[in-house]
């Protein structure tokens, strides 16, 4: 008896969301990423714990361009809903715009982040609590500038190709992952600045 | 699914052949000096994992025999103190890092996509670069321990020892970077498990229907995700504290050493049951095989696996009971670690209960299986002991603790992995190995494993500590201190015929046949060894033991995957139905590319910071160069794509 068979060559050769492995392939990775900043948060938590004041020994830092920033990155994630949105719908022409302005804001965001290191009022070899903030700042700082990057590059494939389906996967786990920047910020912010003032 | 299913002219012997043919040509893994850097093939990496593990195996097996000389009788000087924690620490983090993990991922690697019936593995640009970002880290240790720079200060590289004050020179720093190393390799692999286990399987492998083995790599795969990050953290930081002078361990400066403590065990706990569950999977595996049933109590096992990552999480601080912690915290981490015993229990009833009524065959692999029963069982007891504060209290620091993770992590894992090569050596070479060679090497090697490492629970007990390099006559610790060296050589001679016995098979065993030990699972439905596309036609699944079920040569396979590119069925999350279809990327020599800049990184950053800043540009030359398409006639497809899917809008509309 010849066995039975199911056809796939009618399936799709894309999807987005839960159902491209890139998304689960992203998703492992934020997992992973937002473990490490878990661990950093955890650390601060037990630094604060084991110290009789907070910041020991130094002003909070300055509050003006940590909000200005987190300002910026909220509204950034508005140009890349738009980019997803375009990516799923396989409309190159919108992709290619938000992706632009995603990434004017990608880069002003990394460009107020030199001056937030400016106004933490710390070193990061002054004490610990200066390594943590610093560390802190920095590893966010460095999901900033490889997004930014992998932005840039994805946008600049965008435009002179060569094309394939599974660019416009990339693109909308790429806003995806921008989302997870946004989101880990919130906390990150939370710590650095508005701890030292609670305690 | 199966109302779809329909006799179809490709079907046809002739077709099928030809078909095999073009597949053939288009997964062939590439040639030549450049290629061999190129390949991508699960297969092909995940033997290269297994064999660079056992290689850095062996090696530990001889650092490991270099201590047992030094310590077979009293006032040894074959080895003196510096070299001796050289040693005993090189031992240490060659069996975790470079043995342990990597070889239970390999055998992921190599089987996962095979046991699902998935052609490729998700993403295996990233995994070829898991593969040689493991192998410099193993390189990059023994290249500086033969400088005299290996790392001394334990596995664990405690602070202060391993800070800026007291880790003088740069061994400190080469702990540091081995770990930045194998820990990028293991987080990158577990990336394509999980993808691999969630995406990739067979239609009709709905999630109770994935083998033991496979749930075993998925919950490990989540546990390597979560738990690598915490010893990241922490061996970023001490670098940091080493090199730019960051206080996170300086008490003066309100760092603190026991925070060390806390993200290197957070990570180090679960690492035990990162080795360990993959081995339980492979012993249900064996198992299952040779008494000819399925594993008892599928359900059971499957939430043992689970319960036990969870619960891996949260016993770390049993490691730490002597640093002076509030009682009511240590309580707790003793409940936990003894309820970690239940899940371990449950799985152990399973296969008693498998093996009762089973028809049983005493093969090579089901006797590591059986000594893994009485070594794994031997080293739980000592560990609910050393879960008590009072007990692990007084030996705390001793050989008892030597003896019990040796009986937890030899019985746990390696008797495991002995077994599972032999079990899956003719999948892998198309050979047997040599029962007769196999059955003269487990003896010795239970036997000697007993000699070796029982007398250091009761030179524990009399007090002699661990991490020393000799001891003084008076102690009376030498007869059982020589009882244990003699096992070491015991076990030595065994895993020789063992290695003697994989070496002549390859060349003179008999050759294996698709399916020698009449198994249940899909990796064994293919040839041995398998072709570079796995299975052609796909296959699907009906049941939990494919090739046992009675509907095995009637069950419909999977036609209409494109054989001249890298097509790959993507099936759905819960019960793997047909979703889309995905083209794989062809092998490229950019992630090796990628992993010698990284490397470069990470070595560079021993000796100065900038090293990171520099070392940024070519990894992301790298980076771009593995992205950046391959001029095709993509577009061409990329617009029949549109077309159908505004078709389908329309049609749906």
């Amino acid at each position: 008896m010849t066995p039975k068979a199911i056809d796939v060559s009618r399936l799709p050769a894309y999807a987005f969301g839960h159902r491209s492995i890139m998304w689960w392939g992203g998703a492992s990775l934020m997992l992973m990423e937002g473990a490490m900043f878990a661990m950093l948060i955890v650390s601060y938590i037990y630094l604060k714990g084991r110290s009789p004041e907070w910041p020991p020994g130094y002003f909070a830092p300055v509050l003006f361009w940590g909000t200005l920033n987190t300002v910026v990155l909220l509204a950034s994630a508005l140009p890349n809903h738009f980019a997803k949105a375009a990516a799923e719908r396989l409309d190159l022409r919108r992709l290619q715009l938000w992706m632009c302005v995603a990434l004017v804001f990608g880069v002003g965001f990394v460009v107020i982040r030199v001056f937030e290191f400016r106004s933490l009022n710390v070193w990061w070899d002054s004490n610990a609590y200066g390594s943590v903030v610093w560390t802190l700042l920095g590893f966010h700082t460095l999901h900033l500038v490889t997004d930014v990057l992998d932005s840039a590059v994805l946008t600049a494939l965008l435009f002179v190709g060569p094309l394939q389906e599974s660019h416009f996967t990339d693109a909308s786990e790429n806003a995806l992952y921008w989302y997870f920047v946004v989101i880990t910020w919130l906390p990150v912010y939370a710590f650095i600045y508005l701890a030292p003032r609670l305690a | 699914m199966m109302e779809g299913a329909t006799a179809d002219p490709r079907l046809e012997p002739a077709a099928l052949a030809r078909e095999a043919r073009e597949l053939a040509r288009t997964w062939r893994e590439p040639e030549g000096f450049i290629g061999w850097f190129s390949r991508i093939d699960h297969k092909t990496i995940g033997v290269r994992f297994i064999v660079t593990a056992f290689c850095f195996f062996m090696l530990a097996g001889l650092l490991a025999a270099a201590m047992r000389l030094q310590l077979a009788q009293p006032r040894n000087t074959i080895l003196g103190p510096d070299l001796y924690n050289q040693i005993f620490t090189m031992h240490g983090i060659t069996m975790m890092f470079l043995f342990a993990v990597p070889v239970v991922l390999g055998f992921g690697i190599y089987f996962v996509p095979l046991m699902i019936g998935a052609r490729a593995i998700a993403f295996p640009r990233l995994l070829a670069f898991a593969y040689w970002m493991f192998l410099f880290s193993g390189i990059f240790l023994y290249v500086m321990f033969l400088l005299n720079v290996g790392p001394d200060r334990g596995w664990f590289s405690y602070v202060p020892l391993a800070g800026p004050e007291y880790g003088i020179g740069k061994r400190a720093d080469v702990w540091a970077q081995l770990v930045s190393f194998t820990e990028t390799s293991g987080l990158s692999v577990s990336v394509c498990l999980i993808v691999t286990i969630f995406k990739l399987r067979a239609p009709g492998m709905a999630l109770n229907r994935i083998p033991l083995f496979v749930w075993a790599e998925l919950v490990t795969a989540f546990m390597v995700a979560a738990s690598m990050p915490s010893v990241m953290v922490a061996s970023g930081t001490l670098m940091m504290d080493r090199l730019v002078g960051t206080q996170f361990y300086n008490q003066a400066e309100g760092g603190d050493p026991i925070l060390w403590q806390h993200l290197f065990w957070f990570f180090a706990h679960p690492e035990v049951y990162i080795i360990f569950l993959p081995a339980q999977g492979i012993v249900s595996m064996i198992i299952a095989t040779f008494t000819g049933r399925p594993v008892f109590g599928y359900l059971a096992m499957v939430l043992s696996l689970v319960a036990t990552a969870f619960i891996g999480f949260g016993v770390w601080v049993h490691h730490m009971f002597t640093t002076g912690l509030p009682q009511f915290g240590t309580s707790f981490f003793t409940a936990a670690s003894i309820m970690i015993v239940v899940p371990s229990g449950v799985q152990i009833f399973c296969w008693i209960a498998t093996l009762w009524s089973g028809r049983v065959r005493f093969a090579t692999p089901l006797l590591y299986a059986l000594g893994f029963f009485m070594v794994f069982i031997m080293g739980g007891l000592t560990g609910v002991m050393l879960a008590a504060v009072p007990l692990d209290a007084q030996v705390h620091d001793t050989f008892f603790v030597v003896a019990h993770f040796h009986y937890v992590l030899i019985g746990g894992s390696v008797f495991p992995l002995l077994g599972g090569v032999h079990y899956w050596f003719p999948k892998i070479a198309g050979r047997m190995l040599s029962e007769r060679l196999g059955k003269i090497a487990f003896w010795p090697l239970l036997i000697g494993f007993n000699m070796t490492f029982f007398p250091q629970h009761i030179l524990g007990l009399m007090g002699m500590p661990r991490r020393v390099y000799t001891y003084p006559v008076e102690m009376q610790w030498g007869a059982l201190n020589l009882l244990s060296s003699l096992g070491a050589l015991t076990m030595f001679a065994a895993l020789t015929v063992y290695l003697v016995n994989v070496l002549v098979s390859l060349r003179r065993g008999a050759v294996a046949t698709e399916n020698p030990w009449g198994a249940s699972s899909l990796e064994w439905s293919t040839s041995s060894p398998p072709p570079p596309y796995n299975f052609h036609p796909a296959p699907t699944v009906t049941g939990r033991e494919p090739l046992w079920e009675p509907d095995v040569a009637e069950r419909p396979v999977v036609i209409g995957l494109s054989a001249d590119k890298r097509d790959v069925l993507v099936t759905q999350l819960m019960d793997a139905e047909p979703d889309h279809r995905k083209e794989f990327p062809e092998p490229t020599v950019w992630p090796f590319l990628t992993a010698v800049a990284v490397g470069g990184l990470y070595i560079g950053s021993i000796f100065t910071p900038w090293a990171v800043v520099w070392g940024a540009i070519p990894t992301t030359i790298g980076l771009i160069g593995w992205a950046w398409p391959r001029k095709g006639n993509q577009p061409r497809h990329l617009e029949r794509e549109i077309a159908h899917r505004h078709r389908a809008a329309a049609e749906h509309a």
